[in-house]
């Protein structure tokens, strides 16, 4: 890796500020992240960390700062750039090719034949069946391989679209609330999962449920208007006035 | 996806039946039926299922509804009228022009040279890359423009219905250079060989029905490969699509250019088999009829939509011999009439109720289960079920 300024850094975000007609949603904000570690936001409702997320891989433009990835400036990149330089997206609520099977789902998302003419060309040889298989492991959908997606429940689907996140071996994962709607079964196995998941790649969680946060996160960044509130240990931010005022005194 | 495997197999198979059926249909059975002028007027039809095809690609399979594919049409149909009338319009036959040699229509404009872009249309080959190539450069320019600005939906169908009248209104008023609004007539020879008697409009048709299936058959490749997925798969969830790593305005470009090169072909075809080109089947009315077929015929199946442009012309023929005045109303009732009722059109009715009736037959005919699985779907021979069936692949 070329990495200058960011150092040791996989993710090194730098003053970024967004504005929508001039409400900032995101205002100066500068957070690090280590490889391999497992940070969580939290915050209040509209405190903006989706719109982080949506600023990470592109979805939004920002109006000002950085983002360093492994030494590259995301920034500028388009979506499908910044996917091919190692960031995988999870939106909230689940988003999978429901008239395909989840075979078919997470083979579009197989690494390989993104351009047309590749699309054209994709052959489904046996390195593509074992990496699905492989993924499909992991997710607990091994069973369900053939299945359309639309017929899967709700945890399954989510599940899913982490699925094809990992099966793009991105560096980080960014997951947006991925147990929200999930029995406390399912949720104890996603847990599980993330664990699973983190032993190879740096994740990026925004999660309401202190429980699920506690179990998972190595630090906790708390946002709030846009800006860090605070930072660190889960107990230290549980522990933070600033924090007890604005989020978890409710 | 396993179509490559034996062609053979394929034939046998449900979906390889359908397409014998419409080549028996087309090649056996309409030609013995009927007289030259039908099977000429069939012939004319035809055409505009290559139209409607590749709008089942570009509308039904990736959701990018154009309401101007009457310019790549009309642009390949023009192409190949500008080399016809070139071939027409020898020294000797326009001799008593006052600049002999050039198209009548320039004469009677007072133009005594030939434009420059019409030069290239001396050379057949060039005429046939033409035919292609200008239809999908224009489809080129205007998807860079609109998809990589992610201009999509209803804004995308106005813009085309735009540059249909632009187009029209050009053409129009180019009268020296275009022939106006009468268009480009009098056609009469393809290198020497009159497309004017019954045995060549008759081989003409049967170029059509095998160009026809060419193009049938390059879209189920492009729709069984993984690019025919991620069309599909962009038109429910087009985020998905781009952050699994796909440049989704590509993809959109891609789709679009194939419609208007089988447009092109298309209208190169209607130029030969009904022997001159206005500007009348290019404009905003032409355009959205080409949507009609499509819709009728089912805008998910490649058949259903040859079936809606062949059924929606032979009515438009029908009642345009005996109450011509009905025709617009009844065709806009029709296009209602699909939109309300059944929305997949002709194809997704055959799936409804025709198919389980064909799975009842097949099972009791052979005790074993029918040999179907060569389709490469999971849900044969199962009642049709609208949540899977819809963008699963091709088949009706």
């Amino acid at each position: 890796m070329n990495t200058v300024n960011s150092k040791d850094f996989l993710l090194a975000v730098e003053g970024l500020t967004v504005s929508f007609d001039g409400f900032k949603a995101v205002d100066d904000l500068s957070f690090y992240l280590d490889p391999r570690e497992i940070r969580v936001i939290i915050g209040p409702n509209g405190a903006g960390k989706t719109t982080v997320l949506d600023l990470i891989c592109g979805k939004t433009r920002a109006t000002s700062g950085s983002i360093r990835f492994a030494g590259k400036e995301l920034t500028r990149l388009k979506e499908h750039q910044i996917v091919h330089a190692g960031v995988g997206r999870k939106f909230q609520t689940p988003s999978v090719f429901e008239d395909l099977t989840v075979f078919e789902n997470l083979e579009v998302s197989y690494p390989r034949g993104h351009s047309v003419m590749g699309a054209l060309a994709f052959r489904r040889d046996a390195a593509v069946v074992e990496a699905v298989e492989s993924v499909a492991e992991t997710i607990f959908l091994k069973d369900q391989l053939d299945r359309p997606a639309a017929l899967l429940s709700h945890g399954q689907k989510q599940w899913l679209e982490i699925g094809m996140l990992l099966i793009q071996k991105p560096d980080l994962l960014m997951l947006d609330e991925p147990v929200a709607g999930m029995s406390v079964t399912e949720r104890k196995k996603t847990a599980e999962l993330l664990k699973v998941i983190t032993e190879n790649h740096t994740v990026l969680v925004i999660e309401h449920d202190m429980q699920f946060v506690g179990d998972i996160a190595d630090r906790v960044t708390v946002m709030h208007q846009g800006k860090v509130l605070s930072e660190g240990s889960i107990e230290h931010v549980k522990s933070d006035p600033k924090v007890i005022e604005v989020y978890l005194g409710h | 996806m396993k179509t490559s495997a034996s062609p053979l197999k394929w034939l046998a198979s449900r979906e390889g039946l359908y397409y014998l059926a419409l080549a028996l249909l087309l090649v056996v059975i309409l030609p013995l039926a009927l007289d030259p002028f039908r099977l000429n007027m069939v012939g004319k039809y035809l055409t505009y299922a290559f139209v409607a095809v590749g709008l089942v690609m570009c509308w039904g399979k990736a959701g990018i509804l154009s309401l101007g594919q009457g310019v790549f049409f009309g642009l390949g149909g023009y192409c190949m009228a500008m080399f016809l009338k070139l071939e027409a319009s020898t020294p000797e036959a326009t001799a008593i022009q006052s600049t002999p040699g050039i198209p009548d229509f320039m004469d009677w404009n007072q133009l005594t040279e030939l434009p420059w872009f019409w030069e290239p249309f001396h050379s057949f080959a060039f005429t046939l890359i033409a035919l292609i190539g200008v239809p999908v450069l224009l489809a080129l320019i205007i998807g860079l423009a609109m998809f990589t600005r992610r201009v999509g939906g209803v804004y995308f169908a106005i813009i085309t219905q735009a540059i249909a009248a632009i187009l029209t209104i050009l053409i129009i008023g180019q009268q020296g250079y275009t022939g106006g609004v009468n268009g480009i007539t009098d056609l009469q020879t393809l290198m020497g060989w009159d497309i004017r008697t019954d045995e060549a409009k008759t081989l003409l048709y049967f170029v059509c029905v095998g160009l026809l299936f060419l193009c049938l058959f390059t879209a189920r490749f492009v729709q069984n490969r993984k690019l025919g997925r991620i069309l599909v798969a962009m038109n429910a969830q087009e985020m998905r699509v781009r952050f699994s790593g796909y440049d989704v305005a590509a993809f959109k470009i891609f789709v679009f250019c194939l419609a208007a090169a089988f447009a092109g072909v298309g209208g190169a075809l209607f130029t030969l088999i009904v022997g001159f080109m206005s500007p009348s089947f290019i404009g905003i009315v032409a355009s959205i009829e080409m949507v009609i077929f499509c819709a009728l015929g089912g805008r998910l199946s490649l058949l259903g939509a040859v079936y809606g442009a062949l059924l929606v012309n032979a009515a438009k023929s029908g009642f345009s011999e005996s109450l011509p005045e009905l025709w617009p109303f009844l065709m806009g009732a029709l296009f209602i009439g699909v939109v309300l009722a059944f929305p997949n059109g002709l194809a997704g009715l055959y799936q409804t109720y025709v198919m389980p009736l064909e799975a009842r037959l097949f099972r009791r005919r052979t005790p074993t289960p029918p040999a179907a699985p060569a389709t490469g779907r999971k849900d044969d021979g199962k009642p049709f079920d609208p949540m899977i069936d819809h963008f699963s692949p091709e088949k009706s």
